[in-house]
């Protein structure tokens, strides 16, 4: 322990420039946010008026608010589901999911195109994707692809003006954002399978087991540590929301302001309504949130793993 | 920093203001402690303002020089990159400025986000001289207005016009205009754009087809069944984005019939306000458009632009809209050479209205500011001034399709554009029954997404005209209840 004393000078010297920078942009940040919360700042001046916790209150009555907050939580719970759901199936046929020809372990039929393909809405911006998916719902005659669709194969039963149909716009969110998550999934589970070595496959193929049963019993355990992480980075991605929704519904989170989220209305709160104080107020909802889910999925998660260890 | 310590007058005092403006920052960047110091330090009481008012550079009151602006300051211009583009100031208003100021350097800078550049240095109390603060990211007026942080306008509307030294400014203006900007009795915003509000309708299929322009809700009704017959719809609005744009056809009429008072109760957010039997009626010709299934099929699921744009196309024949209507769709205009549109009066509710059929909704829009903290704020005004002339304003006209708030400036103007041609017209036709109401502008989440989303309610049919009256008054009621609110009023 005394010959290693000297050296705290020197890894000091080496650790305080990043955590001072840290210090100042990352912590400092939450600091003030959290302040500005608890003032009536308009955004616009130099002064602001320490008004307490009055911000919360309103944020307690505030039902516009509440509906946004319900919609992340839908948002929270079924595009992580949706999207690992999908991104496994389609991972798993890719690289193993193929009929056994000659022994060897390999993905479907094309699956190098398909990884492509897949691959396609993770290089869109968002504003695009945004864009694009408002025309897929647009009414026929505004060039909507689906109604359009929907009309070609008969189904014009089925055909809805669905942006301006409340209870639908926050379930169409969940579809936008499953759409553009889950190749980049798709890329992250595959390389984990990928990493998984062949000859377990090819010892369950020999035993008999359906490809329904490798996947069950082989690959998602084999693959759990990636799912975990990808599990809280989309459940921290779905509590945003914010571009889609501001993009695809407006300022106002849609027709009756049903499709609201907690990003949109930080931004309508802040650079609609002048109001950074109770913006700030949202934010810090926001960041307990955010910091409540990861922790929940974290913990939840690790108990899995070890059952199935 | 370095352009404003160079721009920083010599006048007394300043320093010590620059140095508290740096402290404030810096309060605001160390966070808590720091911020608590800087308000401290910065007050932000009616005092201030009145102190920086004093330590605006002046220069010699003539009557070359009425507003007494010093003759060798820079004045700092920030113009709103949009749909009038930010040539009318380089290569027309600030010629015209030049002119008479040749030694004055205009700093000019256009911006399409106007917020994200200016949020900032209002904080830091380093804005510029003049904004036209206008766009997507227009900081809300009505908030800056309530922080103190734009000048008072009065010294340039009782100065003497740019052209006549014995007219004032505010003698050439169009009524309303002055009124427009104005809160808690004070002027605070020139808007120099005068918009002229209407239906705006098919004249190529109105003519083809041998349909009379309505002139009654009666007649409406019965061109409305003829053109739906011939698989043409009647209507078509603002869909999705803005269903809101309906009640200006709403309100209009309702005042046609019952007078301009029931404008002011809105306005004032009288309680009941919205009830009154004259909106109702007018609320329930509105809704027949949806129950006959008059508007364009689909558009209450449409982006607005995609439902102006069918109507350019020839797919509707009414669109409520505003005359800018004609430039924002010149593209979709552009397609078909034959197609000509025109702007009509709403039509009236019934026989015995107060007010005539030519009755319109304008009003004076495209706000330009100047800051209370600018370095120069009389230099600003000295450019509204400019901006006012008669040479400034024409060539407004001229330049970018769109009226003035000088009065006469348009006259003998040739308009290519048809609408706004019949705009004019209808204007002048109008005479002194102006009419507009005040509080989309005062309250903007009244109109957005308050009133809007009981109006899009009852377009779909949603509502009854019971329940749209029941939103519309719970709207106004949480605007009246919201102490955080700065309330407005007016008389007539």
């Amino acid at each position: 322990m005394n010959m290693r004393h000297g050296k705290y000078p020197f890894i000091l010297a080496f650790l305080l420039p990043p955590v001072g920078i840290y210090a100042i942009y990352m912590l400092s940040p939450y600091v003030q946010a959290i302040y500005i919360s608890m003032t009536d700042w308009s955004g616009l001046t130099a002064a602001q008026t320490f008004i307490g916790f009055d911000n919360y209150v309103e944020m307690w009555n505030d039902d516009q608010l509440r509906k946004a907050l319900w919609n992340n939580l839908i948002l929270v719970l079924v595009v992580p589901v949706l999207t690992l759901l999908l991104g496994l199936f389609f991972a798993s046929m890719l690289n193993v999911g193929g009929r056994n020809r000659g022994g060897a372990v390999t993905g479907v039929r094309g699956s190098s195109i398909y990884k492509v393909v897949y691959f396609f809405p993770q290089v869109l911006s968002v504003a695009i994707i945004g864009i694009v998916f408002k025309y897929v719902f647009a009414p026929e005659n505004a060039g909507g692809i689906l109604n359009r669709v929907l009309g070609a194969v008969g189904l014009d039963g089925l055909q809805r003006l669905w942006l301006a149909e409340p209870n639908y716009l926050i379930w169409i969110i969940v579809l936008v954002m499953t759409w553009s998550f889950v190749g980049f999934y798709v890329v992250l589970f595959s390389a984990a399978m990928q990493s998984i070595p062949r000859d377990i496959y090819e010892a369950a193929l020999l035993d008999g087991s359906s490809r329904l049963t490798t996947f069950r019993k082989i690959t998602v355990p084999l693959v759990w540590d990636t799912v975990q992480v990808g599990w809280v980075y989309m459940a921290i991605q779905a509590m945003d929301g914010f571009a889609t929704v501001h993009i695809m519904l407006g300022i106002n989170g849609g027709v009756e302001g049903a499709g609201d989220v907690l990003g949109v209305a930080m931004y309508r709160e802040a650079f609609a309504e002048a109001d950074f104080g109770y913006a700030a107020a949202i934010g810090v909802l926001m960041l307990v949130l955010t910091m409540v889910v990861a922790v929940v999925f974290m913990r939840g998660l690790r108990r899995e793993r070890v059952e199935l260890a | 920093m370095s352009s404003s310590i160079e721009r920083t007058p010599a006048a007394a005092g300043t320093d010590r203001r620059t140095f508290l403006q740096r402290v404030a920052l810096t309060g605001v960047a160390l966070g808590p402690g720091g911020a608590f110091l800087a308000s401290c330090a910065t007050g932000g009481d009616g005092d201030d303002a009145e102190d920086e008012a004093t330590e605006a550079p002046t220069g010699d009151v003539s009557e070359e020089n009425p507003l007494g602006i010093p003759t060798d300051q820079p004045i700092e211009v920030y113009i709103f990159d949009g749909g009038f583009g930010d040539e009318y100031a380089t290569e027309l208003h600030q010629p015209i400025f030049h002119e008479r100021w040749p030694d004055i350097e205009i700093d000019h800078h256009a911006a399409v986000d106007i917020g994200a550049e200016l949020q900032a240095r209002f904080v830091a109390g380093d804005p510029p001289d003049f904004i036209n603060n206008s766009g997507d990211g227009q900081m809300d007026p009505g908030q800056l207005i309530s922080d103190g942080l734009l000048a008072d306008l009065t010294p340039l509307f009782d100065a003497p016009s740019w052209d006549d030294p014995n007219v004032t400014v505010r003698d050439t203006l169009l009524p309303g205009t002055i009124e427009s900007g104005t809160r808690d009795g004070k002027p605070y915003v020139l808007n120099y754009a005068f918009t002229v509000f209407g239906l705006w309708f098919n004249q190529t299929l109105m003519d083809e087809n041998g349909w009379p322009v309505p002139t009654t809700w009666q007649e409406m009704m019965d061109v409305c069944a003829d053109i739906a017959a011939t698989g043409i719809a009647p209507w078509v609005y603002q869909g999705v984005t803005a269903p809101r744009y309906m009640n200006w056809p709403l309100l209009s009429m309702a005042t046609k019939l019952a007078g301009p008072e029931i404008l002011v109760a809105i306005d004032n957010l009288e309680p009941g306000a919205w009830g009154h039997e004259a909106i109702k009626e007018s609320a329930a010709a509105i809704r027949s458009l949806r129950e006959n299934n008059y508007f364009l099929p689909g558009v209450e699921g449409m982006e607005f632009r995609d439902a102006q744009g069918l109507w350019a196309r020839g797919e509707a024949v009414f669109c409520p809209s505003g005359s800018w209507l004609e430039n924002e769709e010149a593209d979709a205009i552009a397609e078909n050479p034959t197609f000509q549109l025109a702007m009509m009066p709403e039509p009236l509710l019934s026989e015995d209205s107060v007010m005539p059929l030519e009755t319109v909704r304008a009003t004076a829009g495209e706000p330009y500011v100047v800051p209370a903290d600018a370095k120069n704020p009389l230099g600003g005004m000295e450019y509204m001034r400019a901006m006012l002339s008669m040479e400034g304003a024409r060539g407004f006209t001229e330049r970018v399709t769109s009226l003035t708030s000088v009065a006469g400036a348009s006259e003998g103007v040739q308009i290519e554009a048809p609408g706004l041609a019949s705009a004019q017209a209808a204007l002048q036709a109008a005479g002194d029954n102006v009419i507009n109401w005040f509080y989309p502008s005062w309250y903007g989440t009244m109109e957005n997404p308050g009133i809007d989303q009981a109006t899009g309610a009852l377009l779909r049919a949603e509502l009854t005209v019971d329940q749209w009256v029941e939103q519309c008054e719970a709207v106004a009621t949480e605007i009246r209840e919201d102490d955080s609110i700065v309330k407005q009023t007016r008389e007539g």
